[in-house]
């Protein structure tokens, strides 16, 4: 038993338990011990995650239930910086709702905790068990301001289809684990090698299982809940939803399609396309035509999944996996720098909500090139990366999951690369359009723009991080692709 | 001395702290530090002219560093006969740009000279860069000041204009980035340009990245049929925004199909050629036909600028070494004329706020030396001997008259159009007695206004009388072009 590898995890479950004590007795309607304890707990895991990632060591633990490889570091490393941020951003917000207490930080703790268990999964409970936890933590974020009728529905939409979806993915991992025998990734990826295996069970399986994590992700048809959740739930808790889970939705996916069921990966590769350009198309028409901004970066969410769905096409290309690693660690880049921009982008519009009023509507962003020029410039550059227009870091994803595509040089996925610019095209107009609304038009609202130091310098840093990951990808891109192909040596 | 990466970053981290500590409080000073900035960017690239080498086609001033190590990409600069021209006009065009905006902005001046500065630096950036990925990045940043430029400070219809600029570019410019993606497939993971130079190809693969190149470089060219957003880029753009797209951002169109399509797909250029030349000559007569109709002065020098590409095309496409270096030395002089074109446009809508020929009248009479100078740069619009604009059609006509002596005599017919449609504008506007108050109100330049102008008459006539360091600096580069296209690589 290698107690080593499960540290991070450890250390945080601790951590959340001190900090849901600790909390009991603070009177300070601030929160500022709870808040210190959490940035202080996580900045612990934190060190933790890039101390093993740095030793890039691959360890089993608990019966080989949890791995501890690169790829669990790197990714729990990116979720907890996420959750950090987030927490930065959500907390002037929360206090000036009435939502900042104690459960706030307790429970994004153990969302975190969750996101590391999926992470680090190496066992089909173990998967279960972390989506489980974080979803949870979740629902009752989301529900947390509960007079607000517009977040209780988007609670109870994200309960139920949440629950669908976890269904959903139990199932397909029960039959996987009826027709295999076996609950661990690398067991059923050497039961499914065999070639013993009944092929209809383990097909229909697949389909579940694609079926599940596309719910988690957002994916076309399964898109349902990511619009009334992010336009309904408070946008601290939006952020919450859309960051650092959507590292752990990718971990999963990675872990279960490829790391257990890549002898199946001609079947779930045709039906990520079809999820995928379904997204792209569905994603970018319909954000064109929202006026909140929150349900536009909704749909927006969901044509950037379509994409990063495309870098694990062409991972087995007819039954030969020289491309896999290239494939993999693109889609890992894709979603690591989407997150960095999501954050920023929701940062953005925490900063400008006030006190009673939300900033919600595209047009709440009318004039802020006046209002503020400096976080103007800050989110049109967030903008611009969402729409993939260089020097900023959107597009060296796109490049990315672009050139895993064309590399391949088989003629389908080399058009399926020209459908996805021309549809990304699209999308190009409707992030144009908030950059529009800032600089164009005239203010209509003209407070000044308050924030916090700390907000306002994190947001600053976000900003340049999105820019100079523009002007110099090449560390990061490393980094992903070092992850995927030590993944694939153990 | 890294010059290169010098006259690009010089002006980019310039205008990024003109950005950051400029506000309108302090405007004379920020208009300052502009100027000061955008005369030592130009100052940066006279070396680069001076210690040109002419007798080779090697690219010269190389820097190369590794970039993104993952899919080799490195940030590879350089210059040839080709190119070199390029990055001085570049800054200067920016120096008159700041000049140009002096007292005619006075919102937002960090923000406006900012974003000329950082565009120069992109710009010079694309005719530099020698690595398929660099120039793609170069290539689409420079949307988004431009973007912002024709959005913030354009005219009635900005709003419009700038989408369409900018959706319009992107469209085209998103299948290139396929293309160069493939192209660094079949090189096997490069993404050096002169690499793709060598690279054989088969033709089918030849025939679709010509098309993908051609979609995105027709766009910025722009060629007919897809040269619509030109003219409403222009009428709502500031003066300094149409100066820039006119006299370097259409360069980038017709410098894509001689650094890219050429070079790199010589077979299917040579099987497509015809249609390059039928779009010319439709750009050449029916455009200038256009421009013929148009009651908006912008307007229609916006159709003369189409009219003007297509000669540019036009010469690339004949592969006659007189032709191809009569279309670059008529980018540039394109650059020169058509920049002062929009200018003396600019002049006059400062002073009475109207683009509309009907507008005005009699010029002449209030604003004697303006008019002056106006009449010259029309008639180096119609390419008159001894102005630059003469050079190059003189040299694309010639060349296209050893293809062709029916494709040459219908391009020659420019000569009629543009006299026409140009001269009878200036006939309108500055002839005659002065047609209303607003004319006879009419103020006459100031010492900053003709020092611009002066300055643009002067070099316009230098480069008509005296064309021979333009063409002797090409004519290598050109030379080692045509003779590599000349070639077939098909690949099995």
């Amino acid at each position: 038993m290698n107690w080593l590898a499960v540290t991070p995890i450890i250390v945080l479950l601790v951590l959340a338990g001190v900090v849901a004590l600790a909390d009991l007795w603070v009177r300070d309607p601030a929160r500022l011990l709870t808040y210190n304890l959490t940035q202080g707990s996580l900045g612990i895991v934190g060190v933790l995650q890039l101390w093993f990632f740095s030793e890039g060591m691959t360890h089993y633990a608990m019966q080989r239930m949890v791995v501890a490889d690169p790829m669990s570091h790197l990714l729990g490393l990116f979720a907890t910086l996420a959750m950090m941020v987030t927490l930065v951003y959500a907390r002037p917000y929360a206090a000036s709702r009435d939502i900042l207490r104690g459960e706030l930080f307790t429970l994004s703790m153990f969302s975190l905790l969750g996101i590391l268990v999926m992470i680090g999964a190496n066992n089909f409970l173990t998967v279960y068990l972390g989506l489980e936890l974080m979803s949870l933590s979740l629902y009752a974020l989301v529900a947390m301001r509960r007079d607000d009728i517009a977040a209780t529905e988007a609670a109870m939409k994200y309960f139920v289809l949440g629950a669908l979806a976890s269904g959903f993915l139990l199932y397909g991992l029960s039959m996987m684990y009826g027709a295999t025998g076996s609950l661990e990734l690398s067991e059923v990826y050497k039961a499914i090698g065999t070639g013993q295996i009944n092929k209809a069970v383990l097909i229909l399986g697949t389909v579940f299982i694609v079926a599940g994590l596309a719910f988690k992700l957002g994916a076309v048809p399964f898109h349902m809940w990511v619009p009334d959740v992010y336009q309904g739930a408070p946008t601290a808790m939006t952020l919450l939803v859309g960051g650092a889970p959507k590292l752990a939705a990718f971990a999963i996916s990675i872990r279960l399609l490829v790391e257990s069921m890549s002898g199946l990966a001609v079947d779930w590769q045709q039906m990520l396309i079809v999820l995928s350009v379904a997204s792209m198309l569905l994603g970018n028409l319909a954000a064109i035509a929202q006026t909140n901004i929150k349900r536009m970066l909704a749909y927006s969410t969901i044509a950037q999944v379509g994409f990063m769905l495309l870098g694990l096409v062409p991972g087995v290309v007819s039954g030969n996996t020289v491309s896999a690693g290239n494939a993999y660690s693109s889609a890992m880049f894709y979603v690591v720098t989407d997150v960095l921009t999501t954050l920023g982008t929701f940062g953005v519009i925490m900063l400008i909500s006030r006190a009673g009023h939300e900033a919600e509507m595209i047009d709440d962003f009318r004039g802020l090139a006046r209002r503020s020029p400096w976080f103007a410039g800050v989110m049109a550059v967030f903008m611009f990366s969402l729409a993939g227009i260089p020097p900023t870091v959107g597009f060296y994803a796109k490049f990315a999951v672009l050139q895993a595509l064309v590399t391949t040089n088989v003629a389908g996925l080399i058009w399926l690369a020209v459908a996805a610019v021309l549809l990304s095209l699209l999308g190009a107009y409707y992030y144009l359009r908030v950059v529009k609304v800032m600089y164009f038009d005239e203010p209509v609202d003209i407070h000044p723009v308050v924030g916090g130091l700390d907000v306002r310098v994190l947001l600053s840093l976000n900003g340049a991080a999105v820019l100079l990951l523009g002007i110099l990808p090449g560390g990061l891109m490393q980094l992903c692709a070092q992850a995927v192909v030590r993944m694939f040596a153990t | 001395m890294p010059l290169l990466s010098l006259a690009i970053w010089l002006p980019i981290l310039a205008g990024v702290l003109l950005l950051a500590f400029g506000r309108d409080d302090r405007a004379p000073a920020v208009r300052w530090a502009a100027l000061i900035a955008s005369i030592a960017s130009f100052l940066v690239t006279v070396p680069v002219v001076t210690g040109f080498d002419n007798t080779t086609a090697a690219m010269q001033f190389v820097e190369r560093h590794a970039w993104i190590g993952r899919f080799n990409v490195w940030y590879q600069l350089g210059v040839d006969g080709i190119s070199l021209w390029f990055v001085p006009l570049t800054a200067f065009i920016t120096v008159i740009v700041v000049v140009s905006a002096w007292q005619v902005i006075t919102e937002r001046v960090n923000q406006y000279m900012g974003a000329f500065l950082i565009l120069s630096g992109l710009l010079i950036g694309v005719f530099c860069a020698l690595d398929g990925l660099l120039f793609y990045v170069f290539f689409e940043a420079t949307l988004i000041p431009m973007y912002l430029i024709i959005g913030v400070w354009g005219g009635p219809r900005r709003v419009y204009a700038a989408f369409k600029f900018f959706l319009y570019t992107l469209a085209g410019s998103l299948l290139m980035l396929v293309a160069l993606i493939y192209l660094y497939y079949k090189s096997g993971g490069s993404f050096d340009i002169l690499v793709w130079h060598r690279l054989p190809l088969p033709i089918d693969a030849q025939v679709l990245l010509f098309f993908a190149f051609f979609f995105a470089f027709a766009v910025k060219v722009p060629m007919w049929p897809v040269h619509t957003w030109l003219p409403d880029a222009h009428v709502e753009a500031p003066t300094g925004g149409s100066v820039v797209l006119a006299a370097i951002m259409l360069k980038l169109g017709a410098y894509g199909f001689i650094r890219f399509s050429l070079p790199i797909a010589p077979d299917a250029s040579h099987r497509w050629a015809w249609l390059m030349i039928a779009l010319s000559l439709i750009a050449v007569v029916y455009i200038g036909l256009v421009a013929m109709v148009q009651r908006d002065m912008k307007k229609l020098v916006a159709y003369s600028s189409i009219a003007h590409m297509g000669f540019v095309t036009l010469g690339f496409f004949t592969f006659n070494p007189l032709a191809t270096t009569g279309g670059l030395v008529q980018m540039i002089a394109h650059g020169f004329v058509s920049g002062a074109m929009f200018l003396c446009i600019g002049v006059l809508y400062d002073r009475v706020h109207s683009r509309e020929i009907s507008a005005y009248g009699g010029v002449v009479n209030t604003m004697p030396r303006f008019a002056a100078l106006a009449v010259f740069f029309a008639m180096a619009n119609v390419g008159l001997p001894g102005t630059a604009g003469f050079v190059g059609e003189w040299m694309v006509i010639l060349g296209t008259v050893k293809l062709n002596f029916w494709i040459a005599a219908i391009a020659a017919s420019t000569l009629i159009w543009g006299a026409a449609y140009t001269l009878w504008m200036v006939k309108r506007v500055y002839f005659g007695a002065p047609a209303n108050d607003d004319v006879r109100g009419l103020v006459d330049v100031d010492r900053r206004e003709f020092a611009m102008l002066g300055v643009l008459a002067v070099i316009v006539i230098a480069m008509g009388v005296y064309p021979k360091p333009v063409t002797d600096s090409m004519q290598v580069s050109v030379a080692e072009l045509l003779r590599h296209v000349a070639q077939p690589k098909l690949a099995p």
